[in-house]
């Protein structure tokens, strides 16, 4: 058998589509939790529901909406083997990354002000499906933040790799399958959005 | 077969030595899949041995009423510490991690898998996990006695190490996530010409369905797992039913991903069977396509029915009834796989050779095991021996009579081809007997001990249930004795035993056609398949 190095890229691209279907089944159970205790609670669900900062998650979607554009248009630009452009769009995408963490920061920073975190005097206090979904809330938006900035940190290493030359017009799967994450990141929040801020 | 290569020592040549890399670090990081496979192979062996003690000092816990050897807390954290190896650590990585990585890419024709170095990545987290969970026994508030299943509210509560123990098993999860993905993406990308989907060994197929099992479950076991940690250190009250949570959505959850994982443990043993039974009747199997669709079957059906663990914990009628009816559908994919087993002996030239007889002997033994599972499933029966010893004997009979007989039918089968040597067959049959009737008397004895009514991880119990609990004793020493006797001469015969060629089975997969041991390229030229798996006549194969 020859040693030539071999590239599978559809492989490689058959290994990422089946990994971001895990990360969909990691958040299914919390979405499994929101179902079930909303069917249990839908009054307490309402009334939190009321208390979310609506701004916020308006902006917050735009923002990753916007990166996912800038993140799918690096992709076509690198085809086009654009590196300077690559570099921009990629800077882009990264900065909507921890533009949405900071007003992510700025969100939680003003409920947890406001007594609202897990275990806190006031939810225990409070009617139990209303600690029920802040806590989901907590997980949920939590678990999302985690990907955004482990998407961040990863499209920021491919941007390295751009710069460097080793990602380019020939050899680009890393790149792909990076902003093949980032939009399953942006997928999950277009759920997360309506689930907590929007239909109740 | 030339006799040069007859003489070759043990362990000396193919992949052992052609690299010219033997140091530790040539294992430990290397990215070739047999080298991978064999990490893992003495992996979780050793996670294995060491729960077969614990499983030991729990049945001579329970020889007699009373203190026999330890305390009620010594006891609850050995059988939840049992379990959790058992399970997180030995069966569910143990055939993909070891015989999966051993011989899956031979048999399709392939050099490796698709992501070597996801490949070792995978062990190394599998190591980590293992480190983590073994940290926990011995720090914090000392080993998880919550039992494997870490049940809320009990695991919210205790004093225990449960959070850096679940972490461990949160590790070991995305290890076997990885795992799957790579083994998909292999099958999927890398079979060699000719290699078509219907001439895929069955092996590989059970792999393939397997593989889609700890794909699509083990996140759910992820979350579940990361929301206990939740629970414990941030108070989120999602299972606690003075915060509004309920228990009974852990028990959904931690079932929605533990239900498909036992068919992450007996699925691909299912596979080894399906290999060792037309090689030993000298016969092509029978039912090729419907043992490799029933794979699929029981990986699709068996998603769907978590909810046969729930019977007693309160859910709906109606939840009861579509659970229970569901778990009767997946005995019917098991029952195929089996009747094709049988009928592959029909009229064959059966040659009863240690790797056939524990192949025999998993027929029986996950038969009675699955037909107890129907006691199980069935509402109304459960409702009499659930929580009781006779679940113990079920589950057992499955995983052990039937993954673990099949996983060492794999040892008996596959390790002499990487070894270039093998072990003596007349002390593997005394072993296989030894173990059979052993297994039987411990299992048998513990299914009717829970018909009688004894509840399981009871430290204590009624003097009536002594005598059967002193017999069910006797049979795991009757059991051990044969797995120690079977260790021994299995790894005496790999180091010193006789020199082994090519194919000496007379098998017609692609692992055979190759050099013993295996070159680290594994074939000399990209093979072209021209005929099925089992077809000897093609292969040439008298």
């Amino acid at each position: 058998m020859s040693g030539a190095l071999h590239k599978d890229y559809a492989g490689a691209k058959l290994g990422m589509w089946i990994f971001l279907f895990t990360e969909l089944l990691l958040f299914g159970g919390l979405f499994l939790l929101y179902a079930a205790y909303l069917a249990r609670y839908p009054r307490e669900f309402g009334a939190a529901g009321q208390e979310m900062h609506l701004g916020f998650g308006t902006l917050n979607t735009v923002i990753l909406l916007t990166s996912s554009l800038l993140v799918a248009m690096a992709v076509t630009a690198i085809q086009r083997g654009a590196r300077r452009m690559v570099l921009l769009l990629l800077g882009g995408t990264v900065l909507c990354a921890a533009v949405f963490l900071f007003n992510k920061y700025l969100e939680w920073s003003a409920e947890i002000g406001n007594g609202i975190y897990p275990n806190s005097p006031r939810l225990v206090a409070g009617p139990a499906g209303e600690s029920v979904f802040y806590s989901l809330y907590y997980l949920t938006v939590g678990l999302h933040g985690l990907h955004v900035l482990i998407g961040g940190t990863f499209l920021t290493i491919v941007a390295v790799r751009v710069q460097r030359g080793t990602i380019h017009a020939g050899d680009y799967v890393l790149l792909e399958n990076g902003a093949l994450y980032w939009h399953l990141v942006d997928l999950i929040w277009i759920f997360i959005f309506p689930l907590y801020y929007l239909i109740l | 077969m030339n006799s040069a290569e007859k003489v070759h020592p043990a362990r000396n040549g193919g992949f052992w030595t052609d690299t010219g890399k033997t140091g530790i670090t040539a294992w430990i990081f290397s990215t070739d899949h047999k080298r991978i496979g064999l990490l893992y192979f003495y992996s979780v062996l050793t996670f294995f041995l060491i729960a077969v003690v614990l499983g030991v000092l729990l049945r001579i816990e329970l020889m007699a009423p009373g203190r026999t050897i330890m305390g009620p807390q010594t006891y609850n954290a050995i059988f939840t510490v049992h379990g959790v190896l058992m399970i997180f650590l030995f069966i569910i990585p143990g055939f993909q991690g070891s015989f999966g990585n051993l011989v899956m890419p031979i048999q399709i024709g392939s050099r490796d898998v698709a992501f070597p170095r996801l490949n070792l990545f995978s062990w190394w987290l599998y190591i980590a996990g293992a480190a983590v969970i073994i940290t926990s026994l011995f720090t914090g508030g000392g080993p998880p006695d919550t039992g494997w299943t870490f049940y809320v509210p009990f695991s919210e509560r205790t004093g225990t190490n449960v959070s850096l123990a679940v972490f461990g098993v949160f590790i070991v999860g995305f290890s076997s996530i990885i795992t799957g993905l790579n083994f998909v993406t292999t099958i999927h990308r890398l079979r060699a010409e000719g290699m078509t989907w219907g001439r895929l060994p069955l092996f590989v197929w059970s792999l393939y369905a397997t593989a889609w099992v700890q794909i699509l479950a083990t996140p759910i076991l992820g979350i579940t797992l990361a929301l206990i940690i939740a629970e414990r250190f941030l108070g989120t009250g999602l299972f606690d039913p003075a915060r509004g949570g309920d228990p009974l959505m852990y028990q959904h959850l931690f079932w929605i991903y533990s239900h498909p994982a036992v068919y992450i443990m007996i699925l691909p043993g299912m596979g080894v069977i399906s290999e060792i039974m037309p090689v030993f009747a000298r016969k092509p199997i029978f039912g090729y396509k419907m043992i490799a669709f029933s794979s699929l079957a029981i990986a699709a059906a068996g998603s769907l029915v978590w909810g046969h663990h729930m019977f007693t914990s309160g859910m709906s009628d109606t939840a009861i009834l579509v659970f229970s009816f569901l778990t009767f559908v997946v005995a019917i994919p098991s029952a195929i796989k089996v009747f094709n087993w049988v009928s592959t002996l029909y009229r064959g030239s059966i040659s009863l050779e240690a790797p056939m007889l524990f192949a025999l002997a998993f027929i029986l033994l996950f038969s009675i095991g699955g037909l107890s599972g129907l006691v199980l499933g069935a509402a109304a029966t459960d409702i009499h021996v659930h929580d009781t010893q006779f679940v113990v004997g079920h589950f057992h009979y499955v995983i052990f009579g039937g993954g673990v007989f099949a996983f060492f039918g794999a040892m008996h089968y596959w390790l002499p081809k990487f070894y270039g040597r093998r072990y003596a067959e007349k002390p593997a049959v005394v072993a296989w007997v030894l173990m059979f009737v052993g297994f039987n008397i411990t299992y048998f004895t513990m299914m009717v001990l829970g018909m009688k009514g004894m509840p399981r991880r009871y430290y204590d119990y009624l003097p009536e249930f002594a005598p059967l609990n002193l017999v069910s004793t006797i049979g795991s020493w009757i059991l051990v004795s044969g797995l120690i006797l079977m260790l021994v001469n299995l790894f005496r015969g790999l180091f010193k035993g006789e020199p082994i060629d090519r194919n000496p089975w007379g098998a017609a997969t692609l692992e055979w056609t190759i050099p013993t041991p295996p070159p680290t390229e594994n074939f000399e030229q990209e093979p072209v398949v021209t005929h099925g798996p089992y077809d000897f006549k093609k292969a040439g194969i008298p």
